[in-house]
């Protein structure tokens, strides 16, 4: 260990949609290197672990080295020359580079989508229909006495998630912690989270929204038939004592895991889960909550809502914003083989994508953001390597419960920000798009009067 | 470079500075006016025009927390009105809920120059400034929420009243906010705490707390004063939207005795009738006791008819108006600091209540002999969208366009009102005070709703018209500090704007009190809750009078 060492209190980890804000950084200045997380989990302790400076060119065309300003210029003509471009990733960057992200992509008339439209996309599109009771997570720690979680396993995906928030922290009105709580889990199947459950319902799988309904029903005083055992491998008795119980809290929270947005009945899953709770709250006060994945997708989503109106899946074609799941959402563009090209920032497609989407991406010239080598940078035509954000960059993150944090660097790293890029980026492909109005005559568009 | 414009022959509303429609030349250098400017200097003949100071929005909802998820909740909102963007502006959605560019453009297409966000969460100041760093052209401060601040109600209960005016100046200063804002005093708790229920009475001591919600009005009337706040506390009474909820708002002003208070939005708090039944109408009285009272202002949240947005840190009020129709709702509590709810909404002429709420907001305005001190506002979105102002203008400057509505709202509710006797119409004068010079002088605003010497160049020149709903409807010319943002009625530049905020002196030993409370009751350290300086764009902190 070398003498140049540095504490961060208070930094924040970003790796999931807990963003724990209470991490304790030691920083070995000369190695470039966090060295130990206080309070980290173990997802949290290996993300600090493992961004590292790794040495490398700031900015690759076709594989070659460039200089940044060069790469910076190959990008604007790359996306300012395509008819169809998309923008997708955003969930593991800042809000400030978010923001520059949906300015360049309105600027070229293109499509923006986050990492939204494949994990809580669905619960998006039932918050739509449905709206939500919700709260911000201190209220879980200070007020909740029955919690449930489903379709998810926040042990090993979110694993603060019970020990900081919602399970075990004493509160305003929990002084005793867990002990004052009760805990159910619904998924098909027991994991590591189970142990932490006072009720484990073992749902089939596929069968979440009839149970849901099921639980409606009853929460509303209609029959619920004995064979609802045999659909959803639930008692009619169980459920019926949850439910007695749900009504009778004081204050309920039901959080949701992806089992529900990424099965049979996507949306509809999540809605019936917003509508339970919302249905709740004749009896007694009822929230709920979905259980974001990525460090700041939370922010992605409210940054593209607060500048287009809608929260992903985002088309400028026809230069002011239409929002269409299932067109625009970048999955389906790229699977039909619509988009002529594509800016990647802090996202890895061409590794977990389907596989039509990704045999599309190999066809078109992609414009990669990352702070490492990825399957996606290793096919860009232009691959920016960029600083980690919460680590080597300030700027802001959303918690899952849309509280903002603003980030504490622990050190410095030789590559630029996403947003300093994305800024360059936006001032020239603004250039690049005025100069190309001017050049074909056209006059200055228009604001339409406004339709009221 | 130095810009130097001068705007000769138009029509100047000035009521600042009693100009009243006489032709007068203004001149601008940098972004100011000036007494005169360079011969050169760039001329603009507002020939048949009228010139005003830009538009001062009091009371808004454009940006934070729950402003963002009352957008994401309606895209059936936006989908029917776009807003397409230009080579200089960006493009957005438009509807009761805007997005950020679209709100800011479109305040300036009506000549509004400035506009204050009426409700943030503490919690939620950082999100509330990174909307308003994207809301163009247009200056913007907010009001932050502290009527339901566990911690400042415990220090009430224990008569700690210094440190209860040290921690409302901390929380300020941590949040970057314009002043305080009391929504349903009291209301919190037992909505959170037990079983979704409400506070009714001024005088009632609330279970949790044990105090009651004139205990908090009035600590809060208080240690504004004291604190110098160029604008008093921001007040959203209890009992909004209930028969018979005048008398309440009756005791909140009296609570004030004659120190200054903002009620928000009064025409939601001016009903007659019994609780639980139709409301009547308490015009009237409201209108009397502001009238008598100098130290009271208010701005009015008109209701027009047609589609709004229910967005309301009053979560027991939307969750009743939720049970009307039983349709989308959103309700989202903020940890230790407020509660929240969101209902999509619309006014109808043929609806007893609805007219009835429109017809109270109309007496307001026209019952009023002070018009420095009863605002023009929509409460936007609440009681409709901004962009309803220019004919909300022409309601009150034109009685046979009045009298033309009025005959098609719900008759029985009208006829409860004194509205079918009221012949008085505004005068452009007046106007210029209800939308500009008043609510700059409420807000203690005094580079701004005057063209004087000295003043922030926001300046809307209108073409003279008689149909004055189409006159305020499109300027031919804003200037935004100075920069010709419309001209001849295009975007010709963007411009960001400017956010106000106050930063009163306070004891910095506060924070050892404010501490532990977080370390228990909050989710996210104490040392990362306050809002640094990076979270300000161009900024102009407004001294408060002991500055």
């Amino acid at each position: 260990m070398s003498e140049n060492i540095k504490i961060v209190k208070n930094a924040t980890c970003t790796f999931c949609g807990c963003v724990c804000d209470d991490m304790e950084l030691t920083v070995d200045l000369d190695k470039k290197q966090i060295i130990k997380a206080k309070n980290a989990c173990v997802l949290g302790r290996a993300w600090f672990a493992e961004h590292t400076i790794q040495e490398g060119p700031v900015a690759l065309i076709d594989g070659k080295e460039s200089k940044l300003e060069d790469a910076i210029e190959e990008a604007a003509q790359t996306l300012t020359k395509a008819k169809f471009p998309i923008t997708y990733g955003l969930s593991d960057t800042t809000c400030e580079a978010q923001r520059q992200a949906v300015a360049i992509t309105d600027f070229i008339r293109g499509t923006i989508d986050t990492t939204t439209s494949v994990c809580h996309g669905p619960s998006g599109l039932a918050f739509q229909g449905v709206g939500e009771s919700t709260m911000t997570l201190g209220e879980v720690k200070n007020r909740a006495d029955f919690v449930m979680y489903w379709g998810g396993n926040p042990a090993e995906s979110h694993p603060r998630h019970f020990t900081r928030y919602s399970v075990t922290p004493k509160g305003m009105f929990t002084p005793n912690g867990k002990k004052d709580r009760t805990v159910v889990l619904v998924d098909v199947r027991r994991t590591a989270s189970t142990p932490v459950a006072d009720i484990f319902l073992q749902v089939k799988p596929g069968k979440d929204f009839e149970l849901a309904w099921a639980m409606r029903a009853l929460v509303k005083g209609h029959t619920v038939d004995a064979s609802i055992e045999e659909e959803t491998g639930i008692s009619l008795e169980v459920l019926t004592d949850l439910v007695e119980r749900m009504k009778n809290c004081n204050y309920g929270v039901l959080f949701m895991g992806m089992g529900l947005t990424m099965t049979r009945g996507r949306h509809f899953n999540s809605g019936a889960i917003m509508a339970l709770a919302t249905d709740l709250n004749e009896f007694t006060h009822f929230v709920a909550k979905p259980v974001r994945g990525h460090g700041n997708v939370t922010g992605a989503d409210n940054v593209v809502s607060w500048q287009t109106g809608y929260p992903f899946g985002v088309n400028f074609s026809k230069g002011y914003p239409r929002f269409n799941p299932g067109e625009f959402t970048t999955v389906d563009t790229l699977s039909r083989g619509d988009a002529d090209a594509a800016l990647i920032i802090a996202s890895d497609p061409a590794a977990n994508f389907p596989q039509a989407a990704i045999n599309h991406l190999h066809k078109i010239p992609v414009v990669s953001f990352d702070t490492k080598e990825t399957a996606t940078s290793q096919l860009a035509h232009v691959a920016f390597r960029t600083s980690t954000y919460g680590i080597n960059t300030g700027g802001t993150a959303y918690r899952m419960d849309d509280v903002p944090i603003t980030l504490r660097p622990a050190f410095e790293s030789p590559f630029p920000s996403d947003e300093e890029i994305l800024t360059a980026l936006k001032k020239r492909v603004h250039e690049l798009v005025i100069a190309k109005s001017r050049s074909q005559g056209a006059g200055t568009a228009k604001v339409a009067a406004p339709i009221r | 470079m130095t810009s130097y414009i001068r705007i000769s022959n138009g029509k100047v509303y000035d009521p600042s500075n009693n100009v009243d429609g006489q032709i007068q030349d203004i001149c601008i250098e940098n972004g100011k006016i000036v007494e005169t400017v360079p011969a050169d200097a760039r001329k603009i003949d507002a020939s048949g025009m009228v010139i005003m100071p830009g538009g001062v929005d009091i009371h808004c909802h454009i940006a934070g927390p729950k402003v963002n998820l009352a957008r994401k909740l309606q895209p059936e909102d936006h989908r029917h009105d776009p807003h397409p963007g230009t080579l200089h502006t960006r493009s957005g959605s438009g509807g009761t809920v805007p997005s950020t560019f679209a709100t800011g453009y479109r305040y300036a297409t009506l000549g509004y120059t400035t506009a204050m966000e009426a409700a943030v969460t503490p919690i939620g100041a950082r999100h509330t400034l990174e909307e308003l760093h994207d809301t163009p052209v247009i200056d913007k401060g907010f009001y932050v929420l502290l009527g339901n601040n566990i911690f400042l109600q415990q220090l009430l209960k224990e008569g700690r009243k210094e440190e209860f005016k040290q921690a409302v100046a901390w929380w300020i200063n941590s949040t970057k906010a314009y002043t305080t804002k009391l929504v349903n005093p009291g209301g919190d708790e037992p909505w959170k705490g037990k079983k979704n229920s409400n506070v009714s009475d001024i005088d009632e001591k609330v279970t949790e707390t044990d105090i009651s919600p004139r205990q908090i009005i009035d600590a809060f009337i208080d240690a504004v004063n004291e604190l110098g706040l160029p604008h008093p506390p921001h007040v959203h009474c209890n009992n909004l939207g209930h028969s018979g909820n005048f008398k309440t708002t009756l005791e909140t002003m009296r609570t004030a005795g004659d120190r200054r208070v903002h009620l928000a939005h009064i025409q939601f708090h001016s009903y007659a009738g019994e609780i639980g039944k139709n409301p009547g109408s308490a015009a009237r009285e409201i209108a009397d006791y502001v009238n008598d009272h100098p130290n009271i202002s208010c701005d009015v949240g008109q209701v027009m008819f047609g589609k709004s947005t229910i967005m309301t840190a009053d979560a027991p009020l939307a969750y009743m108006l939720r049970g009307i129709a039983k349709g989308k709702w959103v309700n989202a509590d903020t940890e230790c600091e407020s509660g929240c709810g969101i209902v999509p909404f619309k006014y109808q002429e043929h609806v007893y209540v609805h007219a009835m709420q429109w017809a109270i907001g109309l007496e307001l305005f026209l019952l009023s002999k002070d018009p420095w001190r009863i605002i023009l506002s929509t409460d936007h979105p609440n009681g409709g969208s901004f962009m309803n102002y220019p004919k909300l203008i022409k309601l009150l400057m034109d009685s046979s366009f009045r009298k033309e509505e009025l005959s098609r709202a719900n008759q029985k509710a009208i006829n409860k009102t004194l509205l079918p006797e009221l012949d008085r119409e505004y005068s452009l004068n007046e106007i210029a005070i209800i939308t500009r010079a008043g609510p700059a002088r409420c807000l203690g605003l005094s580079n701004k709703g005057h063209l004087g010497v000295g003043a922030d160049a926001d300046i809307t020149i209108y073409d003279d018209q008689q149909d004055k709903e189409l006159m305020f409807n499109a300027p031919r010319y804003v200037f935004k500090s100075g920069i010709p943002v419309i001209s001849n009625h295009e975007f010709c530049e963007d411009h960001t704007g400017k956010l106000l905020h106050v930063a009163p002196d306070y004891d910095e030993s506060i924070v050892d009190s404010v501490r532990p409370f977080f370390e228990n009751y909050y989710s996210i350290e104490f040392d990362n809750y306050a809002v640094d300086d990076s979270y300000l764009h161009d900024h102009e902190i407004i001294p408060t009078i002991n500055q």
